[in-house]
């Protein structure tokens, strides 16, 4: 923490001294957000000196920026202020929130050739859609996510199941649950079936399920969201009979954080989390696992997730083509596959799955293929205008039927209704 | 002569003013001048909407729900935490083995950041391998969730609170039990008073004023510490353990509704006036002197 303080102040001081020589650099202003353990900020500020030593005449200031979370709350502080950064990595579904506050710009000026053109077009479609809307780019895919089913196979293999097959759909995930949930003598629960996460952002992992169930929580222009659709509350009955009507998974809220514990402790013999986790239980697992896609039901699916490249607003042209330079050059395959392997996040270029260097870390890992494979089958977070509110409405109806308090039906009804409210000012004009 | 005098006076109060203006005054009157004002957003700019805001409040039912669990926070820590520090403050005010010790166990709590605090009691509560379920797992019972439930997630939090405050509190009580003089008590003995008399009819009167004190910011706090929900709830499930200053933070810096979030401030603001203003006019009276 205190380094990092005193390598920030020491490179606000060399750029203050750079500024006063004669010979010119762009100074450019980069806030990252880390969410996930292991060495994410040191890969970024590796990757930003790497750059620097390429292109003299470029000073990238990369700034953590905490979690997610705060590094809205700071991009925002500071672009009202007359200090915004060029260019921040931010949650992919806080487009249309940046867009409302007319806070960034979109990548669509800076591409002038061809050779531009197809970079544009070189990202997976699944991650693309959480950056494009009213058809300009407004996001470039950096550390980008999906959620995976990781399961235990020695638990597997205690209960009579086939160590290597996973539940493919909604009836075997409930049905391997029955088989994999212990109970003592006192009727006490040893281990859970299946874990899904609930605390915090549950609309997340929930949407695995909607999606699974064939239905979209929100349209593209993120002002139109479907939560009282009877597929989604099926989606939601369906979660809320695990642990009431089915006794596999704990009830109540299940918290996110302790999720990987709980799975390395034996507390669950399945869990739902993102593949950001993946490096995480491949050091701490004391067990053979596994990493499979999301179960189906109607159909396969999961939600995208993580955060993009934004660019902002307030700056010279000059500066705003240094930026986009750098991100070409961050998201190339090289980088890419350097960031992936570091984190566990997906690559969102097919190019960076090409190289020698990813096509030897899968042979040795195969896991992390599934994250990718899964893309075919994603679909966008969900994201709206006034997202973190509405996302707020959404997540609270869910914890309403998930902890009994409303049934399914109803909760999402109520929270279709305020979506509504709040999402009629931005359906002006169409 | 007395002209100067009011020169000098205002002279030294001048620094703590210029303070106090600065950074507790204007702000005040900024976010009640906001509250008519609706939200600008980048591509809208605020607009003059009288009480439109103060509507919306009254018709927002998780503004209701956050006050309403604000109220059982004050109620449900305040007495115990104060009783606790009277009773904490009494045990270390002896003369036993280890009493430097004991004080200081006391006194841990406080000085931990409240951040740090709900990170420990995130894993006594984790449901599973959690030391509270650890513990009754010896004794037969199956796993809690005491965090995950609306009926428990508030009551979890305000234990918290209570661990973190009444160490706190003992400090001034403490101080107070040393300040009353040993002659009250030896002559009150004399007379054959027991130790639950001498308590009620010497020792708490003579505490009044630490506990109009420790009371006023017991009051306080209730409104000031979220830290903790961050950690340990985020407020859920479905808001059962978020309380006023969250949904403020919640409103103005993450939907960045900042009109909305300075309405509920003005709301904050005149509620902890009022409980300032009784507690100091009705309570005084009761308070004893020296």
């Amino acid at each position: 923490m205190f380094a990092k303080f005193f390598q920030g102040a020491a490179m606000t001081a060399a750029m203050a001294i750079a500024g006063t020589l004669p010979a010119k650099a762009t100074d450019l202003q980069f806030y990252f957000p880390v969410a996930v353990g292991g060495g994410a900020a040191e890969t970024i500020e590796s990757l930003t000196k790497e750059y620097m030593e390429l292109n003299p005449g470029v000073n990238i200031d990369a700034v953590y920026a905490g979690s997610y979370q705060d590094t809205i709350t700071k991009v925002i502080t500071a672009s009202r202020g007359g200090n915004a950064p060029q260019l921040s990595v931010a949650l992919s579904v806080d487009m249309f929130t940046l867009i409302d506050e007319d806070l960034i710009l979109p990548f669509d000026d800076f591409i002038k050739t061809e050779e531009d053109q197809a970079w544009l077009d070189s990202f997976y479609p699944a991650f693309m859609e959480n950056s494009q809307t009213g058809g300009k780019t407004y996001g470039i895919p950096f550390q980008r996510s999906t959620p995976v089913l990781y399961w235990n196979k020695e638990a597997f293999a205690a209960a009579g199941l086939d160590p290597n097959t996973p539940p493919a759909n909604w009836t075997e995930m409930v049905e391997m649950g029955k088989a994999l949930t212990k109970r003592d003598a006192n009727g006490n629960v040893l281990q859970w079936g299946v874990r899904i996460p609930t605390s915090g952002f549950p609309y997340w992992l929930f949407q695995g399920l909607t999606t699974q169930n064939d239905v979209i929580l929100a349209n593209s222009d993120g002002n139109q969201t479907n939560f009282d659709d009877p597929k989604v509350v099926e989606a939601l009955e369906y979660l809320v009979s695990l642990s009431e009507e089915h006794g596999v998974m704990e009830p109540g809220i299940v918290e996110w954080g302790a999720t990987p514990k709980a799975f390395f402790e034996g507390q669950t013999a399945m869990m739902w989390t993102t593949t950001g986790n993946l490096t995480n239980v491949r050091k701490n697992a004391p067990f053979d696992f596994g990493v499979a896609m999301l179960p189906a039901n109607k159909r396969r699916g999961a939600p995208t997730g993580g955060g993009n490249f934004y660019l902002f607003k307030g700056t010279s042209d000059e500066q705003l083509s240094a930026s986009v330079d750098f991100i070409k050059w961050i998201t190339e395959p090289e980088q890419s596959a350097k960031w992936t392997m570091a984190t566990g996040y997906v690559a969102p270029r097919p190019a960076t799955w090409d190289t020698d260097t990813m096509k030897a870390y899968a042979k040795d890992f195969p896991p992390v293929l599934v994250a990718r494979d899964q893309l075919e089958f994603a679909v966008a977070e969900l994201s709206t205008y006034q997202n973190q509110r509405i996302t707020r409405i959404f997540n609270d109806a869910l914890a309403a039927a998930i902890t009994g308090q409303k049934d399914p039906a109803t909760a999402l009804q109520e929270a279709q209704a305020q979506a509504d409210a709040i999402l009629k000012p931005y359906r002006v004009g169409q | 002569m007395t002209r100067r005098d009011w020169i000098h006076g205002w002279l030294l109060v001048l620094p703590a003013m210029a303070f106090l203006v600065l950074f507790t005054h204007l702000p005040a009157i900024t976010t009640i001048w906001n509250s008519f004002f609706s939200t600008p957003r980048g591509r809208r700019p605020a607009m003059f909407v009288g009480l439109d805001n103060y509507e919306r409040l009254l018709n927002d039912p998780i503004f209701w729900k956050v006050l309403t669990n604000n109220l059982w926070f004050a109620l449900g820590t305040i007495p115990t935490s104060i009783a606790l520090a009277i009773a904490m403050a009494l045990f270390v005010n002896r003369r036993f083995m280890g009493r430097g010790f004991v004080r200081m166990a006391y006194f841990t709590p406080t000085v931990l950041p409240l951040i740090a605090v709900a990170n420990i009691w995130l894993f006594f509560y984790t449901p599973g391998f959690g030391l509270i379920d650890q513990v009754i797992g010896l004794f037969g019972y199956g796993q809690t969730n005491l965090l995950g439930e609306p009926d428990t997630a508030l009551a979890a939090i305000m234990v918290v609170t209570i661990w973190k405050e009444a160490g706190f509190f003992m400090i001034f009580y403490l101080a107070a039990l040393q300040t009353i003089p040993p002659q009250l008590t030896e002559a009150a003995r004399i007379e054959g008073a027991n130790g639950w008399t001498i308590f009620r009819r010497i020792t708490f009167p003579l505490l009044m004023p630490t506990t109009l004190f420790v009371s006023v910011n017991a009051v306080i706090n209730s409104f000031r510490l979220v830290d903790h929900i961050f950690i340990l709830t985020g407020g859920g499930p479905d808001n059962a353990s978020s309380l006023l200053l969250f949904y403020i933070y919640e409103t103005s810096f993450r939907f960045w509704d900042t009109a909305y979030g300075a309405t509920l401030t003005v709301v904050m603001l005149a509620l902890l006036c009022l409980l300032a203003i009784g507690q100091f006019f009705f309570f005084d009276r009761k308070v004893h002197y020296k």
